[in-house]
């Protein structure tokens, strides 16, 4: 509307049509995108993730979301995405891992890491790894390996020694 | 060990497309007209209907046949194809194959040869059959350009992903393929690469699938969906062999998005890991939370079966407790070599250790799940599964379909561990959507995982070692008790020990009177293959008690070791197979000298050593940890394997750092326990996994280098971590932990 303005044109005519009432909803931002959740405000947002936006690097770990692969970024932070309720979730700014990377398909320094040091085994729960990281390396930029020893994350295949290296690794501390 | 090459019809490489402008190599059959499926000819990558695809832009598609559970087979098979074709491995795209399956006078042919994976089995299989598939398409390539160019074809080499001529020029692959998919391919087996001139294998390649991984990009079989399919969620009975007393299905129905509840029931007769687990209700909703939230208004109640109340895992480990105390006939002797008595007659000292070890889960990281679209003459699924010619046994049986109408797709699956190699859960996802006449999502949760589950049993290990004069080691006498993963399947009662006791596992033809009896223990909780065994129990057992030996003769227990193990030779065991001892001997050298062994004694940590040998391969452990209070350093973990030939040596590591810490994982926290025939594990809380702050911060990985063919290596290091870390703990605090889980048991012992 601004535009058309802008470039002198009359204002487009509304004529009969009767705009649409807004629906009341959740609005959030997910991986730089605008959404408005108009479903069940208790929804975890797990399944807003992966059924709603088919966003599914996300994964299902335990209930309670204590093992750490349901991880995702809620303003910054990592949060269990299974714990966390739609309604809790207003105005809130969410990555998953698929928004780690730029819009230019440049990789995150950690996922980049995590390829060099080749920190991946079934690959299951590489996605709940990154963001606990990501959200290390935001609080401490060099963490210790005491830091690193309080990632909540489990794993079978054995993946914990080549993640310690790749966290070391994108924030240039020695292994 | 089985090759890819398990049907009697013969099968060879082929020719199955050259005038599209792209050359196809696949496997075809004798006697049988091999359809092109049209996403080979077209830009259509789905379906990928052969081994290697080569397009005249130079872009190869390589096809990985076996399951990708993160042992590395999605990277390794491609690149041993690869090789063999001299391809430009940055210009490879590798696709993972679906189950190859045509129909021969209505029984399945297997299109792929071997499709499974955490076997041990994929990469011999792969060595014995896949090489030739590059190696026929470089042939064609190169006989293509020694046309075009009258040069004869063996005055041509091949150099990632062009042909080469004498004088210098180069043609690269993409513009020979129409030429090359009209030339007749040769009847016999081609000549393949001397080992000199690989460029892949024996270098390290990152995994394939790694950047979809970081990005979230990769769909597991969780991931895949159709729009009209109905999310699958159940309500499992607690006992496998019970059922449900009441349901009232009013308020789940009441849930908007609820669409039905059906309670499904295990077929009988039907062996386990083919049908449903236990009784159970589905929720199917038009998504997952609808479905969950239906699920938690579900009002039922179960009752335990005939037998529920007698399963108990604290009675069965004292019963095995007294079953070995006793003299009684074991269920199988499976070793008895020499004369224990006339042995025993000699003895200057005796030893005798037990060692308890408990019922485990497997634990997958991605859940029991399956994506099911039945038409009325084709199925269609998507399946995380380790054996997907398993899985489509399990749909024909269920469906009545023509072999080549079930489609099965295998993405990269998050987890095996054995768990896949059963496929109650395709059963479940299958007879759902018959009823319901709609594609089905099946969806368990992590939790129903450990609940439900075809466990490791339980072992209990009593051992008695005869030491005669001059420290020998002159009588080994071995007993197990445990509850066979084979129970129930099929195999005969005197095989049931085959998946308890590997018969060559040491001491076996080391000791002049050996002695290993197994003891079957009746149990109606599932069981199943579980990764590692029947190796990671006995290794245990018998790792730990050479260091009890040890210890009994107040030595260096390498020294012990070195003893047993004797001069590098060949050892013939009785009853076949082959040691080869100089191997062992030599990755047991390698861990110790990196650990430093030479400062055992005086060490300020403890140090503890162990080595086994599984199918031809070797492996060995040194672990140095410490004790401080309550809390258990593991300081230092060296790890050497010989697997043979090394395809991917970053794979390899990767297998053999993440075996170790799965390893010490589950010797560390966890136990499966039951009562009343009900799993007491409900959740993560009672079955921890080891966090990231117990396990060491880093595996130091040796690997030997190795001109012999290839063996599977993804359980390799599994059998020896956890003895060695015993021993080293053993050697820091005095405590010996004859009783898993450790954790548990330093608390008590402490």
């Amino acid at each position: 509307m601004q535009q058309a303005q802008a470039q002198g044109l009359p204002p487009a005519t509304t004529g009969d049509i009767t705009p649409e009432p807004v629906r009341e909803g959740i609005d959030l931002i997910v991986n730089g995108e605008r959404f408005r959740h108009t479903g069940d405000p208790l929804m975890p947002l797990l399944w807003y993730l992966r059924d709603v936006l088919r966003l599914t690097g996300t994964k299902l770990g335990d209930a309670h979301g204590e093992d750490g692969y349901d991880l995702v970024l809620v303003n910054g932070k990592a949060v269990s995405a299974i714990k966390r309720p739609m309604a809790k979730l207003v105005g809130a700014r969410v990555t998953t891992v698929e928004g780690l990377a730029h819009a230019d398909g440049s990789l995150h320094p950690l996922q980049q890491a995590f390829i060099d040091e080749d920190a991946i085994g079934c690959g299951y729960c590489t996605p709940g790894w990154l963001i606990a990281g990501i959200d290390l390396l935001t609080r401490k930029p060099k963490p210790t390996d005491e830091d690193i020893d309080k990632l909540p994350n489990r794993c079978r295949c054995g993946v914990q020694t080549r993640v310690r290296r790749a966290i070391k690794r994108a924030a240039g501390v020695k292994a | 060990m089985s090759t890819g090459l398990q049907f009697s019809r013969r099968r060879f490489l082929q020719v199955l497309a050259g005038t599209a402008g792209a050359l196809v190599v696949g496997v075809g059959y004798a006697d049988a007209e091999v359809p092109i499926p049209p996403a080979m000819l077209g830009d259509d990558f789905g379906r990928l209907g052969a081994y290697v695809r080569i397009d005249r832009d130079g872009n190869v598609l390589i096809g990985a046949r076996d399951p990708d559970t993160g042992t590395g087979t999605a990277t390794a098979l491609p690149r041993i194809i690869a090789e063999e074709l001299d391809a430009d491995w940055t210009r490879v795209t590798v696709v993972p194959l679906g189950l190859g399956v045509e129909a021969k006078n209505g029984k399945p042919v297997w299109t792929y040869g071997h499709q499974r994976s955490g076997t041990g089995d994929s990469i011999p299989a792969a060595w014995a059959d896949l090489r030739q598939a590059g190696a026929l398409a470089r042939w064609l390539i190169t006989q293509a350009a020694a046309r075009r160019l009258g040069i004869a074809a063996d005055r041509l080499r091949c150099e990632a992903g062009m042909v080469v001529t004498p004088d210098g020029r180069r043609f690269p692959y993409g513009s020979l393929v129409e030429a090359a998919g009209k030339i007749d391919p040769p009847n016999a087996p081609l000549p393949l690469k001397p080992p000199q001139r690989y460029t892949l294998i024996g270098r390290p390649a990152g995994d394939v699938d790694a950047r979809n991984i970081v990005t979230g990009q990769t769909r597991y079989a969780l991931d895949a969906h159709y729009a009209d399919a109905l999310v699958a969620v159940l309500a499992q009975c607690p006992w496998p062999d019970g059922s449900l007393a009441s349901i009232e299905t009013a308020p789940a129905l009441a849930i908007k998005g609820v669409v039905k509840v059906m309670p499904i029931n295990p077929e009988t007769d039907v062996a386990p890991g083919e049908t449903a687990i236990a009784p159970a209700v589905a929720v199917l909703a038009e998504n997952t939370w609808a479905a969950l939230r239906g699920l938690a208004e579900l009002k039922l109640e179960w009752k335990p079966g005939a037998h529920s109340a007698e399963q108990d895992s604290g009675k069965l480990e004292a019963q095995a407790l007294a079953l070995l105390d006793t003299d009684s006939a074991p269920t199988t002797r499976i070793r008895d070599e020499g004369d224990l008595k006339a042995a025993s007659r000699k003895a200057a000292r005796r030893v005798e250790a037990t060692y308890v070890q408990p019922w485990l889960a497997h634990a997958t990281p991605e859940p029991m799940n399956c994506l099911v679209r039945l038409d009325k003459d084709q199925a269609t699924l998507v399946v995380p599964t380790q054996a997907p010619k398993q899985a489509w046994s399990v749909v024909q049986r269920l469906t009545g379909l023509a072999p080549d109408r079930i489609a099965i797709e295998v993405p990269r699956v998050g987890g095996g561990y054995g768990r896949r190699l059963d496929h109650d859960y395709v059963a479940e996802a299958v007879m759902l959507a018959k009823a319901v006449d709609k594609p089905v999502r099946l969806m368990w949760t992590r939790e129903q995982g450990l609940t439900h589950d075809y466990y490791r049993s339980g072992t209990v290990h009593k051992i008695k070692a005869i030491i005669g004069r001059k420290r020998t080691l002159i009588g080994w006498d071995q007993r197990m008790a445990s509850a066979s993963a084979l129970t129930g399947r099929g195999v005969a009662a005197d095989r049931l020990w085959t998946s308890e006791v590997a018969a060559d596992q040491l001491p076996a033809g080391l000791v002049p009177a050996y002695r290993n009896d197994w003891y079957s223990l009746a149990s109606g909780m599932p069981r199943g293959p579980f990764r590692g065994e029947p190796h990671v129990t006995n290794a245990f057992a018998v790792e730990s008690f050479i260091d009890e030996i040890a210890h009994t003769l107040r030595e260096n227990p390498l020294d012990t070791r070195l003893r047993l193990l004797g001069k590098p030779r060949q050892l013939a065991l009785p009853g076949g197979g082959m040691l080869d001892v100089g191997r062992l001997l030599n990755v047991l050298k390698l861990v110790t000298d990196r650990i430093e062994w030479k400062n055992w004694l005086h060490n300020v940590n403890g140090m503890g050593v162990a080595c086994w040998h599984i199918d031809g391969a070797y492996v060995a452990h040194a672990i140095e940890a410490a004790v401080h209070g309550e809390k258990l350093e593991i300081v230092r973990v060296v790890c050497a394997v010989d697997v043979g030939r090394v395809i991917n040596p970053l794979g390899l590591q990767g297998q053999v750092a993440g075996a170790t810490l799965d390893a010490l994982s589950n010797a560390l926290n966890p136990a499966i326990t039951f009562r009343n025939g009900q799993v007491q594990q409900q959740g993560f809380k009672d079955y921890p996994l080891a966090s990231m702050a117990q396990l060491p911060n880093d595996v130091e990985v040796i690997l030997v280098p190795n001109d012999r063919a290839p063996t599977g290596a993804s359980f390799l290091a599994m059998p020896t971590a956890a003895p060695a870390l015993a021993n080293a703990v053993f050697r820091a605090s005095a405590v010996r932990v004859r009783r898993l889980p450790m954790m548990k048991e330093l608390l008590r012992l402490l």
